[in-house]
Formats: C-alpha cells, structure tokens, sequence
C-alpha cells in the first residue's frame, strides 16, 4: 500500500503489520495525551510534586533525554569534524534520535512550567548570571540547528526526491553538513555544560554544589562527559533494537564496534574523572558545608539509600565500560546491547540523582526526608514522549533512507 | 571559585529577629501574613507542602523523655538573603533585591520554572499549583494594596513590601525622608502577641533590631551555606541553638575565643 514511499533497493515489512504497531504507539500517545491536557487545562496539581519536590520525573526525563540525544553532535562531531568516514553509515540514525530526544526535552519543559505562555521570559528578560538562561538559549538554537541537519534526511524520502530542485537542495545541504556540525558542537558543548552547571552552582544544596573551574563547577564538564558517554550508546542501541525486530542487518559489524570502542573509551574517562569527583565531593565540599556523606543519603537500601550511588557507578558505570572496552565483549552483539542499556541507564539515574534526590535530602537540622512519586500523569506523559520516539524513529525507518549499506548487507 | 555576589543595601536595611524563647507557637503571625498578603485558601489544606504559606512555624523538640522534654518553635518565612541564590539563579530575572534588603517578585514575570525553589535552602519560595480560591465572602476582604498570584507562579514573604510603601507615602506627606523605628513593620511582627517578632531598620543605631542582632544568643539558619540571611533568631537555650543550627558547635567555639 505505502510500497511508493519505501526507499528502493529494501524490503519493509507488510504494511498491514506496520500499521498495527503505529495504532498501538498511537493508542499510548492517545493515553498520554489526555494526561497532558489534564494538566495544561487542571494546573501542574495534577501532579505529584510539591514546594520541596519543585523538581520530578520531566525534569529527569529532560536531562536524561538532552544526554542520550548527545549521540547526534558527538557522532557528528566524530564523522564531520574529525573525518571518520565510517561513521556516515549511522549518522542519519543518530541526527533522528538525537532531533527526537531534543523535541521531546523542549516539549516537556513546556509541560513542566508553571505558565507556558510565558515561556519567552526566559528570552525577553534574560538573567545573564543564571545557567537556565544559557540553556534555554543553547538548546533552543541547537534545535534549530538538529532540524536543519534533519531536513536533508527527510527530504531523501523517494517520492520528495524526485523533484529535482528538492534533490539538489538535499544534496548541497550534505555537502555543507559540517558547518552545521561544528555549530551543533559548539552549543551542545555549552548547554550539556550548563546543564551540569545549574546544579553544580547550587552552594545551598550541598549534593549537587561542585566547586570548579573559573565560573563553571565541575559538573559543567562532567555533564559534558556523560552526554558523550551515553549519546552514542543510545544510537547504538537503537540499531541494535531496529536490527532485531526487523530481522534486518543495517549497520556493518565494524562501524558498530568502532563507535562502541569510542563510547567505552569515554565511558572509562567519564568514570574516572566521577570517581574523584566524588570523592573530593565527599571529602571536602561536604564537610564545608557541614555535613557527611551519610546524611545525603537515606541509609542504605531507602527511597534515595547509598543503593542509588553503588547501581550509578557500579552496575550500571564500571559493568558497561567494561563491555564496552573489551574487544571480546563488545563482539557479542547480546552483551554489547547490554553494555549500552547500562550505559544509558547509568545516565539517567545520575541525572535523577541530580535533580530530585538533590531537593529530597533535609537542609534543616530539624527537617524531614521527603520522598516523591511521580503521578499517573506524570507517568503517562513520560511515556508518551517515548512512545512518540518510537514513532518517529519507526516512520524514519520505514520511509527515510536511513542506513546506506542496508541494501548491500541484506543481499 | 565563588558562585556568590553579595548585594549592598542603602541607607536602609530591614531585619527580623524572632525571639524563639518568647515564641507560643500560637500562629497569629501566620494568619496575619495570609490576610495582610492576600494568600489562598483552599477547602482541603491537609497536603502542607501544597500549601502557599509565606510563613511556616516549625516544631522542635529537645528529644528528651518527660518529665524533660522541651519545645521551641521556630517562625520561618523568607530570609531576604543578602546572597541570595534565587536572584542569582532565576532565568527570567522575576526576582530581585532592592536597596532596602528586600528580595521581591514579579509574578506577571514569573514563568513557574522552579529553579528559586530548588536554589532556596529554606524552603521559603511556594509555588501556586491551582488557580487562587478564597471562601465565599472573604474575597471582600482582599487587601487592596496586594495583588493576588496566578497559577503557576512562584511567591513568598515580600517583607511586607507594600506597608513600607505606605510609610514612606505618610513620611513623605510629613516632610519627612526616613522613616522611624516601628513606623514600617510586618503584619507578622504586629500580630505577635508576645513580641517576639521585631522588625526594623538595622542600619538605624537607635532602632531595636540593630541591638537585637548584637545579642550573643543570636544566630541565623544555615550560616554556613553564605546566604547571609536577614532573618536573625535569638534563644537562651543551649539546645535550641544547636538544633536549629547546624553550624552551633563552630559557632559556640568562635564565641568562647572572643
């Protein structure tokens, strides 16, 4: 039925079953709709969080999202700037993922604010002494950006490019791709930073407080780091994903090893540099703003125990380095997946660590924990943000000449 | 590395000194700030950290089985830092600090990021998670000097901006530039019953306040994050002290050297 629009030279499976799994995507996006509504129409009380919790499960989500999209302008930065021409087999996957990640972080926020109509404030009236603002304007112009270096891929579509003007159009936006690859690096450097930095500056939350470099703490680079950690694990994961429920190879073994090779070799950096940091952080910034690692965690197995520091690191930091490092690991496709599931996974609880735990733990002497549970909204809109993912990755798929080497690798 | 900028105030400098020994607990100062400052009543108020409360008392307790257990209560609204790390953080600049000590919001600017929230280690700032509801009838007596807050922003303890603006219209109708010890204070401060809230300009030498905050039993909350608070509390005893402040003991050492 949709034969017209599949690139040529691959087969898709029956239209028929693809339909049934976008009207399933569709029906948790439908679900999840309903929840945003609620909310926009009820006021944020529809969820569960509170004047300690100003923060919760979207701000997770939006950290967590702007990292994992980090795979778009590491790979780039990898394949444009630094010339490895391998990676131009996997480059369209993660320009999608990385534009998908990045909708999904601004739509969220758009959801998470107090008054949405008024999200221009943080334009109009720029505070330039706060990290929100560089954000706000960093990965509102990196968006642009991602949509410019989508537009090509879009555009390759067979039907689109049978129009000559949009052809050569397409074509010359790929021969200027690295300018937009260099300016994609330049504000994903700056906004993963700041990212790190609005937490890092926080002298009044002794968890997240780093001291650092010149204006910026720690966590402005450390941020910087995870995101190229666990960008390209997430691109990498979802290939592996498209590979087995289509049945399909799309990306050659070697590209695959190559870009998890650089992965684990970050990952390793990345967690060396955490490992010190938390100890300096536990050692000296803690005991200066008079208090112990032990109150900055509710025992060992509770809501926000020391477990969350030991699966960070441990299970979920040292288990994929280790993968994703070692030759013989990374060969085997089941453990690689692994290794870049823990990777990915690792980054999301650092990031929930960051924003929720660090409002969770008592300032006063006399005051409380509090613990937060997201709500079924809070929940339901999450996951509409990822069903939408899926859905766009799989029109991607289906419709977009995503994977160069895909007809020669399924002869 | 310093994250911090000290703001200088004028001629003027208002301070509060709560006297937790003289505290009750009776809550009058908290009712007086929720009608002076217009803050919505919803019919179920059980979830407290939904509340908009601009003033919270806290209960403590000395941890001792009777016949020795002690309380004290410890009044907590906005700290008006004179570092204060919402100003620094808000990307919108809906909040800031004005000459005489006051840190302000501007709720039509205010877009309901949060970030003040987070950045506040006195949970100072609350945020307005419905549209504003007053019991029938008493929206009559909404005080017109204040404006009521939309949903989706963030407010908190304004020092009683609008009663400064008031004495400074009647000095000025006097022929007056400054004004006098207790000509400007908060509903809190004047709902007290047992005065155990003063309020006042500090940089005044003859004012109360500027002797208060010399007293050795006086301290503020989390002094040792550098948010220079404006709000100074005064307990004789001992356990208060150490209980309400994290940093007694470093405390307590500096006062025996001196």
């Amino acid at each position: 039925m949709d034969a017209a629009l599949i690139p040529p030279g691959v087969k898709r499976c029956d239209f028929k079953i693809f339909l049934g799994w976008i009207l399933f995507l569709l029906a948790i996006i439908g679900w999840g709709a309903y929840a945003v509504f609620l909310v926009w129409y009820k006021a944020l009380n529809q969820t569960n969080m509170n004047n300690y919790f100003g923060f919760g499960i979207w701000i997770t989500l939006d950290l967590a999202v702007i990292a994992l999209g980090g795979g778009a302008f590491f790979t780039a930065f990898l394949r444009y700037i630094l010339g490895i021409d391998k990676l131009k087999n996997i480059i369209s996957l993660a320009t999608i993922v990385g534009w998908v990640c990045y909708a999904s972080a601004l739509f969220v926020l758009g959801l998470d604010v107090g008054q949405p109509l008024r999200g221009w404030h943080i334009f109009w009236y720029a505070n330039v002494h706060s990290m929100l603002t560089e954000v706000a304007f960093c990965i509102t112009t990196y968006f642009i950006v991602l949509c410019i270096e989508v537009l090509p891929i879009v555009l390759e579509n067979v039907q689109l490019a049978k129009n000559r003007f949009i052809h050569l159009f397409s074509h010359n936006m790929h021969e200027y791709m690295y300018v937009f690859a260099a300016v994609g690096v330049f504000l994903s450097f700056f906004h993963q930073g700041s990212l790190g930095g609005m937490y890092g500056v926080l002298h009044t939350r002794p968890f997240a407080y780093r001291t650092g470099f010149f204006i910026w703490p720690w966590t402005f680079f450390i941020f910087i780091l995870s995101a190229i950690a666990s960008g390209p694990a997430l691109t990498l994961l979802v290939t592996w994903i498209l590979q087995k429920v289509t049945g399909r190879r799309l990306v050659a073994k070697d590209v695959i090893l190559l870009l998890a090779k650089i992965t684990g070799s970050i990952l390793c950096f990345y967690l060396i540099v955490k490992f010190i940091d938390t100890w300096y952080w536990a050692t000296h910034i803690l005991p200066e703003k008079g208090m112990t690692l032990k109150e900055c965690y509710q025992g060992w197995f509770g809501p926000y125990g020391l477990w969350l520091l030991f699966a960070e690191l441990g299970v979920f930091g040292i288990i994929p380095a280790i993968i994703l490092i070692t030759p013989r690991f990374r060969e085997n496709e089941w453990l690689l997946a692994v290794g870049c599931l823990f990777d990915c996974i690792g980054i999301v609880i650092n990031r929930f660590v960051f924003t929720v735990q660090t409002l969770a733990i008592p300032t006063y002497p006399f005051d409380k924990w509090v613990v937060y549970s997201p709500s079924w909204q809070e929940w339901a809109s999450t996951i509409m943000i990822l069903a939408i993912g899926a859905l766009v990755v799989s029109l991607a798929y289906r419709y977009l000449p995503l994977f160069p080497q895909e007809p020669e690798l399924n002869p | 590395m310093k994250h911090e900028h000290k703001y200088k105030s004028g001629p003027e400098k208002y301070v509060m000194v709560i006297d937790i020994d003289k505290c009750t607990g009776c809550g009058a100062c908290v009712i007086a700030c929720a009608v002076e400052n217009n803050l919505p009543v919803r019919t179920d108020e059980t979830r407290k950290l939904l509340s908009v409360d601009w003033l919270v008392i806290y209960k403590i307790t000395n941890g001792k089985p009777f016949p020795k257990t002690r309380i004290a209560y410890i009044p907590r609204g906005c700290m008006h830092c004179d570092n204060p790390m919402c100003v620094h953080v808000c990307p919108a600049s809906a909040t800031d600090k004005d000459d005489k000590g006051v840190v302000s919001q501007i709720y039509p600017r205010c877009f309901g990021c949060r970030y003040c929230m987070a950045a506040c280690p006195y949970h100072a700032r609350v945020f307005n998670w419905w549209d504003p509801t007053f019991p029938k009838g008493t929206e009559r007596g909404l005080n017109p000097d204040v404006s009521t807050r939309m949903r989706g922003v963030v407010e908190k303890c304004s020092f009683c901006n609008h009663r400064y603006q008031r004495a400074k219209e009647k000095a000025m109708l006097e022929g007056r530039t400054t004004l006098r010890d207790g000509e400007y204070i908060t509903a809190c401060a004047e709902a007290c019953p047992t005065g155990a809230i003063t309020f006042g300009n500090v940089k005044d030498p003859n004012s109360k306040v500027s002797k208060l905050v010399k007293s050795p039993f006086a301290f503020r909350l989390l002094e040792k994050f550098g948010t220079e608070p404006s709000v100074y509390y005064i307990s004789r005893q001992e356990w208060v002290r150490r209980e309400a402040d994290r940093y007694f003991e470093e405390k307590a050492k500096k006062i025996s050297k001196e």
